[in-house]
């Protein structure tokens, strides 16, 4: 497990600030969660952070290392990325897949060892997908998709993981599941997360994007109230506690007569931007 | 998938060998399957060597052979007449093996080209890369452009300028559909071709526009050994290079950010595979036109056999490609003896449907 450190990042497409100073930090085997509505910035956010775009500014570290000075192939041993709805050109199975996340370990030439089978069959054993391994990915669901890239992010034996809405296109079921690996492997994870109270349930941290800055950001408790939720979801919420379990609940009431208007890419957000 | 207590990432440690049954076997049968591909290549290139109006055994081609390249002292036969010597060693042998390198360097190129273009309707003819380097070729024939350029030179710069005018028409990095690139590729294999016609028409005389319309058309008519060697060298060469870029073709699976998060180079790997694909589509052009449909048959061929990935799809789709064009070679100087067809007019009969057919599984 490691630290990934985000200072002062921005990033702009043809004029356009997508992302503006956005300062955050995911430490330690802790699972962070991005939330915002879309377009907020989430999956920019997270393309930042596996080095795939280049910041206009600010810094991205993993442990002391700044990403610039990290070779991509020495990044992609710590660092694993799940991307959100990819689709293959070709016929692959799922084992290829899985297979795929070796690729940072192997020469040119190389066939896989008896160690890189051993890592895919854990993975695959840890995603329930044992017995799907011979299946082609393009007769997948959408769940087991996911849960196939999950196990291929495995294979690649990361310290740290990023996930863009890994739960989209799950069931409840393996909604949970995939949360409850997350956050019982021993990986700092950033997830982007629509589900305010899979976020609250399952996240160490949050941090909220609002047209590209930090709304807010800090344990889901502290985070996750009423009028932050209003002014940057323009949802009405309760906040209460379930009173079997003791979790954090969120319950949405109505959209907000009126979703407050975007704000200029300079405006100051409702609330404080927290480091 | 749940695991109840803290654990630490996957270390491989904690499985039994369940499944290494079925990787072994599958492993031992990717190996059958280069034995039986290489088998098949040598035996093709001898018994096509004997196919024609003379009669000569196949002993009589493997010592002829051997001979020529300094083996005669462990020759099985006794050495052929002067003319049938030369008949098999000048003529039948090079074209042979003209044949095996041209199919060998498409069929690679149409891999490379479905994983780069991220789209199983590619090939080299197709997308006008074939287009492209016939143009090159022909411009440096005609027009004399740069005085002392060599046909293949011509004919490298003609399919590199096709490529980059495709990616460029794809809009550079994204991911275009495969709608898209087929029709792109028209586009380009139109364009180019249109350049050819012109610089036929403009600088050619009647006797020469008819020798390039066949040419174009894709014929091993004209293998002699001076040309045929650089040829085989240039594309062997080319075919071994691309093989360094497997893992990055496989990566590219899922996109280009997704091949880049696995540590793969694609920047680099885009350039170098589009001038290796632009070298040996522009050296089976320059020797023998422009012959279709070979890049989409055979990887897509070889993808239903074996399913592998482009560590063994690559040499698969070589050896492969090599024996299906001597083949369809073969079969175009014989079959309508004394007439021959162009080897591109029968791999097109054959490449349509194999066209409409991917088309169809593409949409269900």
């Amino acid at each position: 497990m490691g630290t990934i450190t985000a200072t002062r990042l921005s990033w702009s497409v043809k004029g356009h600030r997508l992302l503006d100073s956005i300062d955050m930090a995911a430490r330690d085997g802790r699972t962070v969660g991005l939330l915002g509505p879309n377009g907020s910035g989430k999956s920019t956010l997270l393309r930042l952070l596996a080095g795939l775009r280049r910041p206009d500014a600010g810094t991205v570290h993993y442990d002391d290392t700044g990403l610039h000075e990290l070779h991509r192939r020495v990044l992609a041993r710590r660092l694993a990325v799940v991307e959100q709805d990819v689709s293959a050109h070709h016929h692959v199975t799922v084992r290829q897949v899985v297979e795929l996340g070796r690729t940072p370990f192997r020469g040119r030439f190389d066939s896989l060892t008896e160690h890189d089978r051993r890592i895919v069959d854990a993975a695959l054993e840890r995603t329930d997908l044992t017995g799907k391994q011979q299946r082609s990915w393009s007769t997948l669901s959408g769940g087991e998709k996911q849960r196939t890239q999950l196990a291929r992010a495995l294979a690649q034996e990361p310290r740290e993981i990023l996930l863009d809405e890994p739960t989209n296109h799950l069931d409840i079921r393996h909604q949970l599941e995939l949360l409850d690996l997350l956050t019982t492997l021993d990986v700092t994870c950033v997830v982007a997360l629509h589900d305010l109270n899979l976020a609250a349930r399952y996240c160490d941290h949050v941090v909220v994007l609002d047209h590209g800055q930090v709304a807010a950001a800090g344990t889901p408790e502290a985070v996750l109230a009423p009028d932050l939720i209003r002014s940057v979801y323009g949802v009405d919420v309760l906040v209460d506690r379930e009173h079997t379990t003791g979790a954090l609940r969120i319950t949405y009431l109505a959209a907000t007569a009126t979703r407050p208007v975007r704000l200029s890419t300079q405006a100051t957000s409702t609330c404080a931007p927290t480091g | 998938m749940t695991s109840p207590h803290k654990t630490a990432a996957p270390t491989g440690t904690a499985l039994t060998s369940r499944e290494s049954v079925p990787v072994r076997r599958r492993r031992a049968s990717t190996a059958a399957l280069f034995v039986l591909a290489g088998t098949a290549l040598l035996v093709s290139v001898i018994a096509a060597s004997l196919l024609g109006s003379a009669d000569i055994r196949p002993l009589d081609v493997v010592s002829t052979i051997m001979r020529h390249v300094g083996l005669d002292a462990i020759a099985p036969a006794p050495p052929l007449p002067g003319l049938l010597d030369a008949l098999v060693w000048e003529s039948r042998f090079p074209r042979v093996l003209l044949a095996a390198a041209v199919g060998m360097a498409l069929a690679v190129s149409g891999a490379v080209l479905q994983a780069v273009t991220r789209n199983p309707l590619a090939d080299p003819y197709l997308l006008g890369v074939s287009s492209g380097a016939s143009t090159g070729a022909v411009a440096v024939l005609l027009l004399g452009i740069g005085g002392s350029i060599s046909l293949s030179t011509g004919a490298f710069a003609g399919g590199l300028a096709s490529f980059g005018l495709l990616l460029l028409l794809l809009g550079g990095g994204r991911v275009a559909s495969p709608s898209r690139v087929v029709l792109t590729g028209v586009l380009v294999s139109q364009f180019f071709a249109a350049l050819t016609s012109v610089i036929l028409m403009v600088s050619g005389d009647a006797n020469s526009t008819r020798g390039f319309t066949y040419w174009l058309l894709g014929t091993l008519g004209g293998a002699r050994w001076e040309g045929v060697t650089a040829t085989v060298v240039i594309i062997l060469v080319g075919v071994f290079a691309i093989q360094f870029f497997a893992p990055a073709l496989d990566a590219f699976t899922f996109g280009w950010d997704s091949a880049a998060a696995l540590g793969i180079n694609v920047t680099a790997a885009r350039v170098w595979l589009m001038v290796l694909t632009s070298v040996i589509t522009a050296a089976a052009v320059a020797a023998s036109g422009a012959i279709g449909f070979i890049g989409l048959l055979i990887p897509h061929a070889v993808r239903v056999l074996a399913s592998p990935t482009h560590r063994t799809l690559l040499p698969l789709s070589a050896i492969t490609g090599a024996i299906f064009l001597i083949w369809v070679d073969a079969f175009a100087r014989t079959a309508f003896s004394p007439h021959e067809l162009p080897a591109g007019v029968i791999t097109a009969l054959l490449g349509a449907p194999a066209f409409a057919l991917i088309l169809k599984r593409l949409e269900s």
